[in-house]
């Protein structure tokens, strides 16, 4: 893998569903990329598997919702589209610049790091998955 | 069989990038063409008020050195340049370099061309009279609301100028208002004849106009994945389209640069400044993001393939800067120990110093910077023995009398304030005007039979 490694991680938590595979909760940040930037007073955020065979799982548990939530009290609405040619799920977060452009009083007016934001949120994964970006200690 | 190949480099990602990679792309390899954008949102209004002051500005001065520092190898290696650092007075840009080349005894061999049209502002209260609203493509209100505060509206136009201009022979193409997109664009469509209503190809060329409108940002620079393994960024190589017929086109850059030029990097330049993907909405067509294909073909090269794109629509984008307020921000470093509290302490102190003034703001912004200034609520509480906060607050107001205010507020924290403060030695914060953006949309109708191609005589 491509990614640069920490030095240390905490194995995640195995979160057991009733029926099917253990899934383990991952950070956003071991299973994908992203670039965020502005258009107006919308942040969009493009987040990009790091290696396609994580992204039918960005697809499933980094829904709308999810997003929106993580997102709470910094955007007010949150859209989402797939790319599936590019591994990739662009968010509009609408209203979370304090305006933007010119006239936004905040550090990051542009929405610069709106992706690294984003790669804070944590998705339940398969374990094999799990196990492949985050070794447990 | 080798395919013939157009190369278009990208000189800088925005007007105040590095001012040796538009000479790099130059010097570095061969290239046909070098496009430079020189216009954000609202750089138009600045533009309009140094013209309004004299007559003779209004167009990105920067260009003109550039051009006495390239021109000699551009002439002498048949490339073409194509630039929107015309502004709001293309002609005065182009009389510009045409007198360094001049100097440069290169006016037999660089021809001028500048492109006007873009600009609406002489007859704004003309088309407003004749039913045109121009509301604000986000918010829906009338023009009229703020007709008084507009200092500059440009339509944003796309390659056809760009073509022309190039089919008259122009070597250096000056243009107002032109989309990132129609700089690349136009030289695509010219050296490879395609048809303007071949949507596949408009949008294959919006495509790479896009990937390369940011410089180095597709070619390593701001890349997240894999940070530490990009080398050489201090001699970053911008990257280059090698464009072909059918439509697809390889990324790549020089060799002996710096940066790559990745599957990883070009992708983070397509998600960047992204609405919805399928409709990538230009002035020459619709591209549909989600119908491109990328292949690494080598190091430092990247195939793109398979866009496909859909019909222009009627309109075309405006872009419309107007007088909004005022705003400052000033900061001030708080020490270990104890530096956030120190720091919320003196955000609570100034606040309430403010409000029994009686000063009343649009927006009063605190963040702490080494806390919560990027990520805000979701970084958490700061570890309790963090070295230093930097307490940044911003106002922002109508007027400017409580602006002015709020910028000496700052400095007698230092002496009134919690203790082990730093980090004011740069003065007073400075009173900023604030100059806003408002999008609208116009019939082309409205535009394109005012478009002009001028060449230069040398």
């Amino acid at each position: 893998m491509a990614t640069s490694k920490p030095s240390k991680r905490r194995a995640p938590p195995a979160v057991r569903r009733s029926a099917g595979p253990p899934v383990r909760l991952v950070q956003l940040r071991y299973l994908a990329h992203a670039r965020s930037g502005d258009k107006g007073d919308t942040a969009n955020v493009g987040l990009i598997a790091l290696e396609p065979e994580f992204y039918p799982v960005l697809v499933k548990q980094v829904t709308r919702q999810r997003v929106a939530r993580h997102f709470r009290g910094m955007a007010k609405a949150v859209e989402r589209f797939e790319l599936p040619n590019l591994n990739a799920l662009n968010f509009l977060l609408h209203g979370a610049l304090d305006g933007g452009g010119t006239i936004s009083l905040k550090t990051d007016a542009q929405g610069k790091v709106y992706s690294t934001a984003l790669l804070r949120m944590e998705i339940p994964v398969p374990a094999d998955i799990a196990r492949r970006v985050v070794k447990p200690r | 069989m080798t395919q013939r190949t157009v190369r278009v480099a990208a000189g800088q990602g925005f007007w105040g990038d590095w001012l040796e990679a538009p000479v790099r792309q130059v010097q570095g390899g061969p290239i046909d063409y070098l496009m430079l954008d020189y216009l954000a949102e609202v750089t138009m209004s600045i533009m309009q008020k140094q013209k309004s002051r004299d007559p003779k500005l209004g167009y990105a001065r920067d260009f003109v050195p550039l051009m006495e520092r390239i021109l000699p190898d551009v002439a002498a290696k048949g490339i073409r340049v194509t630039s929107n650092a015309g502004g709001v007075n293309p002609r005065a840009c182009a009389e510009a370099v045409r007198e360094v080349a001049r100097n440069l005894g290169l006016s037999r061999k660089v021809r001028i061309a500048l492109v006007t049209g873009d600009d609406i502002l002489p007859r704004l209260d003309q088309l407003l009279a004749g039913g045109h609203e121009l509301r604000d493509m986000d918010t829906g209100r009338p023009l009229s609301t703020i007709r008084a505060q507009v200092l500059s509206a440009n339509a944003y136009l796309g390659m056809a100028p760009i073509v022309e201009a190039l089919r008259g022979g122009a070597h250096v193409v000056i243009t107002g208002r032109v989309t990132d997109t129609g700089l690349t664009l136009g030289p695509l469509f010219h050296e490879f004849g395609w048809d303007r209503n071949d949507w596949d190809k408009v949008a294959a060329g919006t495509v790479a106009g896009h990937i390369i409108e940011c410089g180095a940002q597709a070619s390593g620079g701001n890349l997240l994945k894999g940070w530490r393994q990009v080398k050489g960024l201090a001699n970053p190589g911008f990257p280059v389209v090698e464009a072909r017929a059918d439509g697809s086109f390889v990324v790549t850059k020089h060799p002996g640069t710096g940066g790559v030029v990745s599957v990883a990097s070009v992708s983070e330049q397509l998600v960047y400044e992204m609405g919805d993907p399928h409709s990538y909405i230009t002035p020459d067509g619709i591209a549909d993001f989600t119908s491109i294909r990328l292949t690494q073909a080598g190091r430092d090269r990247v195939r793109v393939s398979g866009i496909k794109g859909r019909e222009r629509t009627d309109k075309l984008k405006v872009s419309i800067a107007y007088f909004y307020g005022y705003k400052a921000v000033g900061t001030l470093v708080y020490s270990w120990p104890e530096a956030y509290d120190k720091a919320r302490a003196a955000d609570r102190i100034l606040r309430q110093r403010l409000a029994d003034l009686g000063l009343e703001y649009e927006q009063i912004l605190t963040e702490f910077v080494g806390v919560d200034a990027t990520h805000g609520p979701l970084s958490g509480p700061p570890a309790p023995d963090i070295p230093e906060v930097q307490l940044r607050i911003g106002v922002r107001a109508r007027d400017k009398a409580p602006v002015e205010r709020f910028t000496r507020e700052i400095a007698p924290l230092v002496l009134t304030g919690p203790p082990s403060v730093t980090g004011f030695a740069g003065g007073r914060p400075e009173v900023q005007e604030v100059v806003a953006y408002w999008p609208a949309l116009i019939d082309r109708t409205e535009i394109e039979p005012g478009v002009r191609v001028e060449i230069l005589d040398p």
